[in-house]
């Protein structure tokens, strides 16, 4: 679309969906941008290989050398490496979190843009699963972590809040996953439709004889929703979970019964901002700008606006239980964190993640692209601060004397979290090539209720004021909308 | 006497419940409601008002898939600890119910997933190797019914029904 025709949609564009687009072009439109993405597309692929490849390098080098290059050492035995992953965790959160909240509510509005969120989930959570792997030094144990049956009768220990992430994130990852496919299912039957070659025999085996009559629909309908209620629960649950690792730690800063309800706020608030920034993308690689509109997207900002002023509620909670607090300690690294080496990151934590949320206030920031793109992206770079945050000066002011020390990441750590962002961009940006990342069918539905809403809301003031033929009847609602 | 599927593709919902309802009103003789089948590319709200409540066992899946995981994670838990004593308890039990739990909870939500899949699968009638009588129009804009168990006699009456709703297309397939 030029971008004459882009700032003319800017513009005029105040419904969240235009509910006179033809089914048939839905279709159209879908199945194009999975053949012919912008030259975008293939920059943000070439960079995410690019990252990833040198994480690749990195773990290598590490693998053979040891954990001395990624700086860890006995007192801090996490830091970026868990940072991250907390980070990737948090990210997981919005994406089918928000879709099942929102798909229980009714608010049709997700339905251009949950397809997407929802596979963030799945990949920000495949990425997180990478980092404790890394951290463990001893890669080719992880699956120690697993219970299951040796001859010697060795189990892990079920007390721990490590093993309880392995179950939660194991449970998260399969449920996220099922939940995105099986919402997917009907639009892969219409890919299967129009599709040649080896797309055809895959999108063939994975809709599995999917052909639209109303048991499938009805079926379909009552697990989808039966799986967002299983998932509501599940979600919070893993973020709490995660938040065990620090809060059931005998550590100042970390030991705080708050930690589970802000773990869950923050992580709700990264994916949200994430979800602005993919949405942003995917408008401009694929040429969204009829679906992925102007009011779909402000409204995800006010809820991201919302998330931010929760997350910021918990935070100053936190702050203020630990500088009213009786435990020195804790105060102690309160403290260490505004005045001390790290007081940079910490106030840079402040500004993106607490002060910079009041500019989605503005109308202006809203609707322009390239800002609120940029402005979601320093959300981010909050948030992971904010990790960051809670791990490292917690380890560097322990309890201990001889713990205390200041760390910085060595290349390694830096090489590994930067190709984070390259293996998820990866594998998300396969995704958006490979199946339709706008919910074909769930648009239709969208438009059509929209229209039928249209013509009530005229039929019943036609009938009102002049008694004349209401517009349904004069055939002008076409249920098929095409 | 040769069984017959009718299959007729219509261009909008109302004209595919119109035929719906001729067959309620007994238009076709010998042809009920319980024999009509609609293909459509949405789910509509009111397809299951005007076929009549058909209802699903997926909520009685997710329940059996949950009990059993929430029964199972527990005791498996429980088992692998009371064979495993010689792990540090650190004043502990040997079996902790409340870490347990947790963990019990976890197995619940995967097992309900699981099950629910299987439940869809089943219910849907997915993964079946008799091909469905179908059309991709249908994954376009068009509405399907699909008539079963239609005889040489009602296939002429189901035809003349569908031609009086402005059918775009019909399709039969013969059976025995």
């Amino acid at each position: 679309m030029s971008d004459t025709a882009t700032k003319h949609l800017t513009e005029v564009q105040t419904k969240d969906i235009d509910e006179n687009i033809a089914w048939a072009k839905i279709n159209e439109d879908v199945l194009r941008s999975m053949e012919n993405p912008r030259r975008g597309y293939w920059i943000a692929m070439a960079i995410s290989v690019a990252l990833f490849s040198i994480m690749i390098y990195a773990e290598v080098y590490q693998y053979i050398v040891g954990m001395g290059p990624a700086a860890l050492n006995t007192s801090h035995m996490w830091d970026l490496y868990i940072s991250t992953f907390v980070f990737w965790i948090g990210m997981s959160h919005s994406g089918t979190l928000l879709s099942a909240i929102l798909h229980l509510v009714h608010a049709d509005w997700r339905k251009p843009i949950y397809r997407f969120a929802e596979a963030m989930t799945t990949f920000s959570l495949m990425t997180a699963g990478i980092f404790p792997v890394i951290h463990l030094g001893r890669v080719w144990n992880f699956y120690w972590v697993m219970p299951y049956m040796t001859d010697r009768g060795i189990w892990p220990n079920f007390r721990s809040p490590l093993i309880w992430d392995a179950f939660a994130i194991t449970t998260y990852l399969t449920s996220s996953v099922l939940f995105l496919y099986i919402g997917m299912i009907p639009d892969l039957a219409i890919c299967r439709d129009h599709a040649k070659g080896w797309r055809k025999k895959l999108y063939t085996w994975l809709s599995l004889g999917w052909h639209g009559d109303d048991r499938q629909w009805r079926n379909f309908r009552i697990t989808y929703l039966v799986i967002a209620c299983l998932l509501i629960p599940l979600a919070v649950s893993v973020h709490s979970i995660v938040s065990m690792d620090f809060a059931m730690a005998i550590m100042p800063g970390w030991h705080v019964t708050t930690f589970p309800p802000y773990f869950v706020a923050g992580a709700l608030y990264s994916g949200c901002a994430a979800i602005i920034t993919l949405f942003i993308l995917l408008r401009y690689f694929f040429k969204f700008e009829e679906y992925m509109t102007f009011p779909i997207l402000d409204k995800v900002c006010k809820l991201t606006f919302v998330i931010s002023m929760v997350w910021t509620y918990l935070n100053l909670v936190e702050f203020a239980s630990v500088w009213y607090g009786h435990d020195i300690p804790s105060k102690e690294v309160l403290l260490a964190k505004a005045y001390g080496p790290y007081a940079p990151f910490f106030w840079g934590m402040i500004f993106c993640g607490m002060i910079l949320p009041f500019s989605l206030l503005s109308n202006w920031v809203r609707r322009n692209m390239k800002v609120l793109f940029v402005v979601s992206v320093l959300l981010n770079v909050g948030m992971w601060l904010e990790r960051w945050m809670i791990v490292t000066p917690t380890l560097s002011l322990s309890y201990h004397p001889w713990g205390w020390n200041v760390m910085w990441p060595g290349w390694v750590e830096w090489a590994m979290v930067g190709g984070s962002f390259g293996w998820f961009g990866m594998l998300f940006l396969i995704f958006v090539k490979v199946f339709p990342c706008v919910s074909m069918y769930e648009v239709k539905e969208m438009v059509f209720h929209r229209k039928r809403t249209v013509y009530e809301d005229v039929d019943e003031m036609m009938v009102l004021h002049s008694g004349t033929p209401s517009a349904a009847d004069a055939g002008a609602a076409k249920p098929g909308g095409s | 006497m040769a069984e017959h599927r009718i299959f007729g593709l219509f261009a909008d919902f109302d004209q595919a419940f119109e035929v719906v309802a001729d067959i309620r009103r007994y238009e076709v003789p010998g042809v009920t409601v319980d024999d009509v089948r609609i293909k459509s590319p949405i789910e509509h709200p009111e397809i299951e008002d005007v076929l009549g409540e058909r209802p699903t066992d997926i909520p009685k899946w997710a329940f059996g898939g949950g009990l059993f995981g929430l029964v199972f994670g527990f005791f498996f838990l429980a088992g692998a600890q009371a064979n495993f004593t010689v792990q540090p308890q650190g004043g502990k039990p040997v079996i902790t119910v409340p870490s347990n739990l947790v963990l019990a909870y976890e197995m619940l939500i995967l097992f309900a997933v699981l099950a629910t899949l299987v439940g869809f699968i089943v219910g849907a009638r997915l993964m079946r190797k008799r091909g469905p009588f179908y059309d991709k129009a249908v994954s376009l804009d068009q509405i399907g019914i699909v008539i079963e168990k239609v005889d040489d006699i009602q296939r002429e009456q189901v035809r003349a029904l569908f031609a009086k709703h402005r059918v775009i297309d019909v399709f039969e397939e013969t059976g025995t």
